[in-house]
């Protein structure tokens, strides 16, 4: 117990010293540059998650490459990718990026394809015999379904993107992950901690983003919960 | 109105769903397609909005080949029930009936004053509109389905065994408003159903398919319980087709004769003295009140003094057909089924012997005897 409260002070005096807030190796700098890196990462990652996750759900074809692709990209470790990249690209924020967006595609992929192939037949047939196009049935009934397991699979990867980003820091980049290296090889468990607790407070920011962004843009007709007349 | 010109459907693994289909149906009028399942009536009528493609052989839709009209746009001019309805559970039950509307591109105020429409000619309440699918029973559900197909109003309509899905009760409910809705709209309907007694209640026509999508017979209801083409046909219209066909006779051609039927302040002695076992006793509006068993009278006194047996049920020679006759003398104690006017006052009684006379007449009338096949033990059908 004492121990706790001890390392809450840590953080507690660690956070709130001037020095942290300010220069480039501020809070707010850290901060900045790790959300660029999560930021860019996630928006690849949807790019191709949700392009091919929409296309393969829609048409049915290539269900089994998608789900091999994501498999085998989850078994990558992220960290190893990030030093094999660096090794042959040379230190730069694409290795980084790289291996982020490697993480985050899968949990996307995946959740953007169940979305759509679950969608009742009953449902997409009704949609192509009042007179859908394939890209009408997608985008007025097939998409709006499967929204909540599309943003199922943005949040997941958001929240592993934004605590992974911290091994940006490994190759010598900037971010969160700085306070975490940098105090680990000072031995400066103050840094380790207050820079842990920043992540960890940014992943539960991209929770509560999220479910706030499921209340706003998820049909309420697709609530489990909806009370009967 | 739609022909189908020698239309088969045959898939690559070799079964074949439609064979060599060739028949006319008409304008403004419901045709049933019904036969057991696999005998290809889904198939036919996903035919006629190019849901499946035939693989030999023309559907026309008013002279035109469906296959020069791009798919999404024939659609939208035909509107298209499934059996669970196949709402959009996103989309409340407003947006949902102007679907096609919207894909027309309608102003959202007008597709959805149009919607609003649609949702009261389906006995909605208005406060439904924006509720969701999941919120909705089945039949609800089921009129919502109807209401989105009559979206942009089109002439023709496809139904995929729209109330298979329901319980009986609200089976019956949906056909009853289905049948008045018709009345009002004189849309082309097609309609798929494995239920012949669906069939029958709701056809102008039915077509009966049978197993290997061959088409047994085309014909009327009456024609069909009358004079089905085979021993298939005679089989799966059912074995108690002869008491269908009364449904086909108004009871108003019922023959009825005056009968012992005598008012309830009447005296008791102008009853014992009837001839027949039962006499029916009426209010003084002439309204049925009970039989009365001429044995059990009292000995004096009036008849509303006497035990009465219920009547079972009357028919009414205004709307009811001479199949509710003679279920009214079926449930009759005395065996003689009452026929009463609008107002519900006894115009006379026949027994079922008596009933039975106007199937005969019917033949002489209509449908040629002929050689009823299957007309008596089993026909070796579906049932």
């Amino acid at each position: 117990m004492n121990d706790l409260l001890s390392q809450l002070r840590l953080v507690g005096d660690w956070l709130t010293s001037s020095k942290q807030w300010h220069g480039d190796e501020g809070i707010p700098h850290r901060l900045l540059e790790h959300l660029t890196y999560s930021g860019l990462s996630l928006l690849f990652a949807a790019l191709i998650g949700l392009t091919f996750g929409l296309l393969v759900g829609h048409t049915g074809r290539g269900a089994f490459a998608v789900a091999s692709v994501a498999n085998l990209a989850r078994a990558i470790p992220t960290f190893g990718l990030v030093v094999l990249v660096v090794t042959l690209a040379g230190l730069s924020t694409t290795p980084v990026l790289i291996a982020l967006v490697a993480l985050a595609v899968p949990p996307i992929l995946i959740n953007t394809f169940e979305g759509v192939r679950g969608v009742d037949p009953d449902t997409r047939d009704a949609a192509r015999g009042v007179g859908m196009t394939g890209w009408e049935v997608l985008v007025r009934v097939e998409v709006p379904m499967a929204l909540p397991l599309i943003l199922l699979g943005l949040r997941v990867a958001a929240i592993q993107v934004v605590a992974t980003a911290t091994v940006a820091a490994y190759p010598g980049l900037g971010g969160l992950g700085r306070f975490i290296v940098d105090g680990l090889s000072r031995n400066d468990y103050e840094l380790v901690i207050g820079g842990s607790t920043v992540v960890v407070v940014l992943a539960l920011v991209v929770q509560i983003v999220f479910t706030a962004l499921r209340r706003f843009i998820v049909s309420p007709g697709l609530r489990v919960s909806a009370a009967k007349p | 109105m739609i022909r189908f010109d020698a239309v088969s459907k045959n898939y690559p693994n070799g079964t074949t769903a439609v064979d060599d289909l060739s028949l006319e149906l008409a304008e403004g009028g419901i045709t049933v397609l019904v036969g057991p399942s696999g005998c290809g009536k889904t198939t036919t009528l996903r035919m006629i909005n190019r849901m499946v493609e035939p693989t030999a052989g023309t559907v026309s839709l008013r002279g035109q080949d469906i296959r020069e009209i791009h798919a999404p746009e024939l659609r939208r001019g035909i509107g298209y029930v499934i059996q669970h309805a196949g709402l959009f559970p996103h989309r409340t039950i407003l947006d949902n009936i102007a679907t096609v509307p919207l894909l027309l591109g309608w102003s959202r105020k007008k597709a959805r004053a149009r919607a609003a429409e649609l949702l009261e000619l389906v006995g909605l309440p208005a406060e439904m509109a924006k509720r969701y699918p999941n919120q909705l029973s089945g039949g609800q559900q089921q009129r919502v389905g109807v209401a989105r197909a009559l979206g942009a109003d089109p002439p023709v309509l496809l139904m995929d065994e729209p109330f298979s899905a329901v319980d009986p009760i609200v089976r019956a409910e949906l056909q009853a408003e289905f049948i008045r809705l018709q009345k009002e709209l004189h849309k082309t309907i097609v309609f798929v159903t494995h239920d012949i007694d669906e069939a029958i209640k709701l056809g102008d026509n039915i077509a009966v398919f049978r197993t290997g999508g061959k088409l047994a017979q085309f014909d009327t209801p009456e024609r069909l319980l009358a004079d089905p083409a085979d021993e298939f046909v005679a089989g799966f219209v059912g074995q108690d087709r002869g008491i269908r066909r009364l449904s086909f006779v108004k009871a108003a051609d019922v023959p009825l004769r005056d009968g012992p039927v005598l008012p309830a302040t009447s005296p008791v002695a102008p009853a014992r003295a009837v001839d027949e076992p039962w006499v029916l006793v009426v209010d003084d509006g002439r309204r049925p009140l009970g039989w009365a068993a001429v044995a059990e009278l009292p000995e004096s006194g009036t008849l509303a003094d006497a035990p009465l047996a219920p009547l079972g049920h009357t028919f009414s020679l205004v709307g009811d057909s001479a199949r509710a006759a003679l279920d009214s003398a079926l449930l009759s104690p005395s065996r003689l089924a009452v026929g009463v006017d609008a107002e519900g006052a006894v115009i006379g009684v026949a027994d079922a012997y008596e009933l039975s006379a106007v199937t005969a007449a019917a033949d002489v009338a209509g449908a040629p005897a002929g050689d009823e096949v299957g007309a008596e033990g089993p026909a070796g059908g579906e049932r």
